[in-house]
């Protein structure tokens, strides 16, 4: 030891038997906090529901498509906007209600995974409004009254008893028997979903935002709303075959329609009461409820999925402007939490060409 | 008793300990959890921008305001640990709220704070960044919670063992 040094440094007075167990409480209380920091990320809870378990059951249960969503992953970009009519001032703050145009684009998809397109896939309409002051909205929607499931535990649990058994290939009927015969809610929500009859296409369709959100106006005052998209054009049902062996006959319906003049929307609100659930997804709201247009939303093109549009775009529903605020439905977090482990997954897997490759196919 | 740390020092010091602690609580629990993810990414965004500018007003205070020197005769190899964990502090504190907004700025998301306050996009939206950005992000992370703990350790070796009144210098409640 070089004899400037202070003892106090020295290995010797390290080694010392009162130093030691100084430096044995100090290293617990470090292995304590480590423990606690591992702990929190409920790595010792393998079977814990998490967002990754999620993100897995929809690869199992849709197939594994790489860089694309493992939900709703066909499907096409939009552009447009959204002019409001002032009528959702008195409800919300948010910049867009006023009257005036903002800019829109977005994502018409199908549920599931890559199939042909069908009379009996499911349209669904995805949006991002940007308002004047940089402030962004995000919202998905499909054209279901209500949703299957009232909170993730479920969803995750319906998602398994669908996934299909590597034998048949074809999902075992008694795992869904066994969940219905659990979930009578999710029972009451099919026959509202299975009697609700579905559009010919994604242009005449009317799509909803299936939870509870609270709009906040300037006042303060918080109102409980479901909102929906509802289409300008003429309704008319989808038939009982596909009309076309084109496997992507509705995306290639939706191009033409948008090339022969611009696709509208009013975007409708519910505004609910004191006492209508906002933390249930299955239940519908009564149907006397005040229904208030705040707008249009215009579709004026359709883009091919590409790094620098809609693709890279996470519909996170929790990305909402000042004056919408998320409901106490469980399923708003856990969707936002999904959405966003399924975006960061497919942002850093190879990509392949969307099969809907507009200007090909007809 | 050796000389304490500027009074202002010592308030961001301990102001920013508690902020980045929970910081990484936050962090590590958000992205494995389905009901507290949006309510801990609503806290997670504007605390990072928050610790972001206490670490810029910390570097400035402390070139200006310098820390009291280490006992003359700690030896230098301890020396040259104590200083560069410091300089590795800093420059996390720096990084991780900076790749963070960067992230976030590559997926194309809105970098929300407080109400209808938000920042703008610091790189161009694209999947390649976001690629690289988004596991950098969790990786210096990590580092900085090791840093961290290593950091403790060494303050509570001063407290305890050497007993050279380092420890004393930032934990003390004398203006």
């Amino acid at each position: 030891m070089p004899p400037d040094l202070d003892r106090r440094y020295s290995l010797r007075a390290l080694a010392s038997a009162a130093s030691l167990a100084r430096l044995a409480v100090i290293g617990a209380i470090l292995v304590l906090i480590a423990a606690v920091f591992v702990w929190a990320g409920w790595f010792f809870f393998p079977r814990h529901l998490d967002q990754g378990r999620i993100v897995h059951a929809l690869e199992e249960a849709n197939g594994r498509h790489s860089g694309f969503r493992r939900a709703h992953g066909k499907g096409v970009c939009l552009s447009g906007w959204f002019e409001g009519n002032g009528a959702g001032v008195p409800l919300s703050h948010a910049g867009l209600f006023k009257p005036g145009r903002v800019p829109v684009f977005g994502r018409f998809s199908l549920a599931g995974a890559m199939q042909p397109d069908s009379p009996k896939g499911v349209h669904a309409l995805a949006l991002n409004f940007t308002l004047a002051n940089g402030e962004v909205w995000r919202t998905a929607m499909v054209p279901a009254p209500v949703f299957v499931v009232n909170n993730p535990k479920s969803f995750y649990d319906q998602l398994v008893a669908s996934i299909p058994d590597p034998k048949t290939g074809k999902p075992d009927p008694s795992k869904m028997k066994a969940f219905l015969a659990a979930h009578p809610e999710t029972v009451r929500a099919l026959g509202l979903i299975n009697a609700h009859v579905s559009a010919s296409g994604f242009a005449n369709e009317t799509y909803n935002a299936l939870h509870a959100f609270r709009f906040v106006n300037a006042q303060g005052v918080s109102t409980p709303v479901r909102w929906s998209m509802v289409a300008v054009d003429a309704f008319e049902p989808a038939p009982a075959t596909a009309p076309s062996a084109n496997a992507n006959y509705l995306f290639d319906a939706l191009a033409a329609r948008v090339a022969h003049g611009p696709v509208q929307w009013h975007l409708v609100v519910t505004v609910g009461r004191p006492g209508d659930p906002t933390n249930d997804a299955t239940v519908p709201w009564p149907a006397d409820r005040t229904r208030v247009d705040l707008g249009t939303l215009t579709v004026t093109g359709l883009q091919t999925e590409a790094p620098g549009n809609c693709r890279n775009v996470n519909f996170d529903p929790m990305v909402l402007p000042s004056g919408i605020a998320p409901s106490d439905d469980p399923l708003l977090s856990a969707r936002s939490a999904v959405y966003s482990a399924d975006f960061t997954k497919r942002m850093s897997e190879p990509k392949a060409p969307s099969p809907v490759q507009l200007g090909r196919g007809h | 008793m050796a000389k304490p740390f500027p009074l202002f020092s010592r308030v961001l010091h301990w102001t920013m300990a508690v902020l980045i602690f929970a910081m990484l609580f936050i962090g590590i629990r958000m992205v494995s959890s389905l009901p507290d993810y949006h309510r801990l990414v609503s806290i997670h965004k504007p605390l990072g921008i928050l610790i972001l500018v206490l670490v810029a007003i910390r570097l400035i205070n402390r070139l200006l305001d310098p820390p009291p020197p280490l006992p003359e005769k700690f030896p230098p190899l301890l020396r040259f640990a104590a200083e560069a964990s410091h300089w590795l502090l800093y420059a996390l504190m720096f990084a991780v709220p900076l790749v963070g907004w960067a992230m976030l700025s590559a997926a194309g998301y809105p970098i929300q704070l407080v109400g209808s306050l938000h920042l703008p996009p610091i790189l161009p939206h694209s999947d390649p960044l976001f690629a690289v950005l988004r596991p950098l992000h969790t990786a210096l992370a990590i580092l900085l919670f090791a840093t961290f703990l290593a950091h403790l350790g060494a303050a509570l070796t001063h407290a305890l063992i050497f007993r050279d009144g380092v420890f004393q210098s930032m934990a003390s409640w004398r203006k």
